[in-house]
């Protein structure tokens, strides 16, 4: 885990040029402060999902009745099959379609703006769109979610699964722009020379070269974006009305409005919700989280 | 697209470059720079949401701004602010140089710890909501006292679980940032402040902590312009409340504007909003003397 962040984050040309060799700091001695702090903060992290967990897995007739932190003699999926027939295939498959129809074109855009800001360094207007994107990364969403709302009424999208996707693509874009073209800076000009040469246009270069080189970056950002589009809440919120539009973070928050007093079953839907990420989370750790700090890395 | 493909050695003079950064702009001017000047446009109209837009010059700033709700909204964000800055960042100093060990316990640890980033804001809240109720919670369960409260019930204790919870879900991002800002110190450091015979503590205050300036700046700034965007956890974990006690500016935009259809004094929060972030932005950025990065990660 300690080595992983930077090799999966730049290419390894970047590291070595850059900044003084990372080692490890042991000196021997022990850190008391630092081990107490960690200890203590496993157990401040894992309590509530443990107890999430196994509460979940109670059946709600008897769960005042046991230990809290005991894990239940008979565990039941009875709360996962009323989350279930609460109809959350269906939001899964929202959260599905809008995290997907976003992602795509949010990477594949922010990829070709990158690439044309690195390659045409002197174009005024490459310069001039280059600062608006970096103006966007201080642009707070909730800021201008009146306005978005507005125009997604005026469009008559209101209320679909497309009024969530356009918006997730636009604040998608600045970070990633500013990520990728972190990578794409580090190509080798010679490379971009020799394909110039042999007689490749920018639109070929630009797949056939930059895209592979820069393939952790793209996964990063892909994953990062992923993840903040999926756990999404205020655009699904204000965006959308019927129920068969909800996705999963509103889901979630409706159906606790609707069994609020049904502990069991609004933390089987809280379980059911995370979990996808979480399984890919068990898969994908070191990406997941270099995905987190992706733009960070100084 | 592809005609481009066969051009012959030698840049032409009419780049397709522009052309290739063409759709990213498209969707950003328009759902991200067209809402930001509306949002301006917005606060001099009147408008509940539905129906037509008038415009009524200041009405809804000088609504806004004679409102004591102004002040206190403020206020609120602040202290959330401050407090939760001040929580999390000794303890993802701590946690972070911790997780840059190498035992492998640690990185075990870790594994732990980085779990609440995984999870929507929405989802942490409502395990809190039930975790921390009074008659079905985890206390209840316990029968511990001190933890039968009325956690989201009175304004005191609802404050602190915001801040709680906001520190549950961020230090470990923050410690992520910190654990990559001390693995780049030079190990020579600590080597010759070894032989200078400087103890374990001596050495966290006099190399770790100076040598991870920048990292405070950058983790900083992420915090306190994150701060200003916690909605979904507080919006889900008390809807502002009890009273007003947890009504920061992002929630009183959202309760004004699509609660009680109020969008043109909402508006006039929101650039409440966009200005107090770009301040602190330019200010911490001024601070630090070098980019510190930007204000969207708060939603990891």
């Amino acid at each position: 885990m300690t080595t992983t962040l930077p090799e999966a984050r730049r290419p390894p040309e970047a590291a070595e040029r850059g900044r003084p060799h990372r080692s490890p700091r042991t000196t021997g001695r022990r850190n008391w402060a630092g081990g107490l702090a960690g200890w203590l903060w496993l157990v401040v992290v894992a309590v509530p999902l443990y107890w999430t967990l196994i509460t979940s897995l109670k059946a709600q007739s008897r769960y005042y009745a046991e230990n809290p932190l005991v894990p239940p003699a008979d565990p039941t999926l009875d709360n996962y099959r009323l989350v279930i027939e609460s109809d959350f295939v269906r939001y899964f498959a929202n959260s599905v379609v809008v995290t997907v129809g976003a992602v795509v074109p949010a990477v594949v855009f922010s990829f070709m703006a990158a690439y044309a800001i690195v390659r045409g360094p002197r174009m005024r207007v490459l310069r001039a769109m280059n600062g608006l994107f970096l103006m966007g990364l201080a642009i707070p969403l909730q800021a201008t979610v009146i306005p978005v709302y507005l125009i997604i009424i005026k469009l008559q999208l209101y209320d679909s699964l497309l009024a969530l996707i356009l918006p997730s693509v636009a604040f998608a874009i600045p970070l990633s722009v500013l990520v990728l073209a972190n990578f794409v800076r580090d190509v080798p000009k010679e490379l971009f020379d020799s394909m110039r040469v042999d007689g490749a246009g920018e639109w070929t270069t630009m797949w056939r070269l930059a895209a592979p080189l820069t393939r952790p970056a793209i996964l990063t950002v892909t994953i990062f974006n992923a993840l903040t589009i999926w756990n999404g809440f205020l655009l699904p919120l204000v965006l959308t009305q019927s129920p068969q539009r909800r996705t999963l973070p509103l889901a979630l928050w409706t159906f606790q409005g609707q069994y609020g007093v049904n502990v069991p079953a609004v933390l089987a839907a809280v379980v059911l919700t995370t979990l996808p990420v979480l399984i890919l989370y068990a898969f994908g750790r070191r990406q997941l989280l270099s995905g987190l700090t992706a733009g960070f890395s100084r | 697209m592809s005609s481009h493909t066969g051009q012959s050695p030698g840049r032409p003079p009419r780049s397709i470059l522009p052309w290739l950064a063409t759709p990213a702009l498209v969707v950003f001017v328009g759902f991200a720079v067209v809402p930001l000047v509306g949002v301006f446009a917005l606060s001099f109209t009147t408008w509940d949401g539905i129906g037509t837009i008038h415009g009524s010059g200041l009405d809804s700033w000088r609504a806004v701004l004679t409102d004591p709700g102004l002040p206190h909204a403020l206020w609120v964000t602040f202290l959330v602010m401050a407090v939760s800055w001040a929580v999390q960042t000794p303890l993802s100093i701590l946690l972070g140089t911790f997780l840059a060990g190498r035992q492998r316990y640690r990185a075990v640890l870790g594994v732990v710890y980085f779990i609440p980033l995984m999870l929507s804001s929405a989802a942490i809240a409502i395990a809190y909501k039930a975790l921390l109720d009074p008659n079905f919670g985890l206390g209840a369960g316990l029968k511990l006292p001190l933890l039968i409260q009325d956690w989201l019930g009175r304004p005191g204790l609802a404050f602190g679980v915001v801040v709680f919870v906001v520190s549950w879900q961020f230090v470990p991002f923050h410690s992520l940032i910190y654990q990559g800002g001390v693995q780049q110190i030079p190990k020579s450091l600590y080597e010759a402040a070894q032989l200078d015979g400087a103890g374990r503590v001596r050495q966290f205050f006099s190399i770790t902590l100076p040598q991870l300036r920048y990292t405070v700046i950058t983790s900083s700034t992420l915090m306190v312009v994150g701060s200003l965007t916690f909605f979904d956890l507080i919006f889900v974990l008390t809807e502002g409340g009890p009273g007003d006690a947890t009504r920061v500016l992002a929630l009183d935009m959202y309760k004004r504007g699509f609660q009680a259809g109020l969008m043109g004094p909402a508006s006039v929060i929101a650039v409440i909003l966009v200005l107090v972030g770009l301040a602190l932005a330019l200010l911490l950025r001024r601070l630090g003397g070098r980019d510190a990065g930007a204000s969207q990660l708060e939603g990891a």
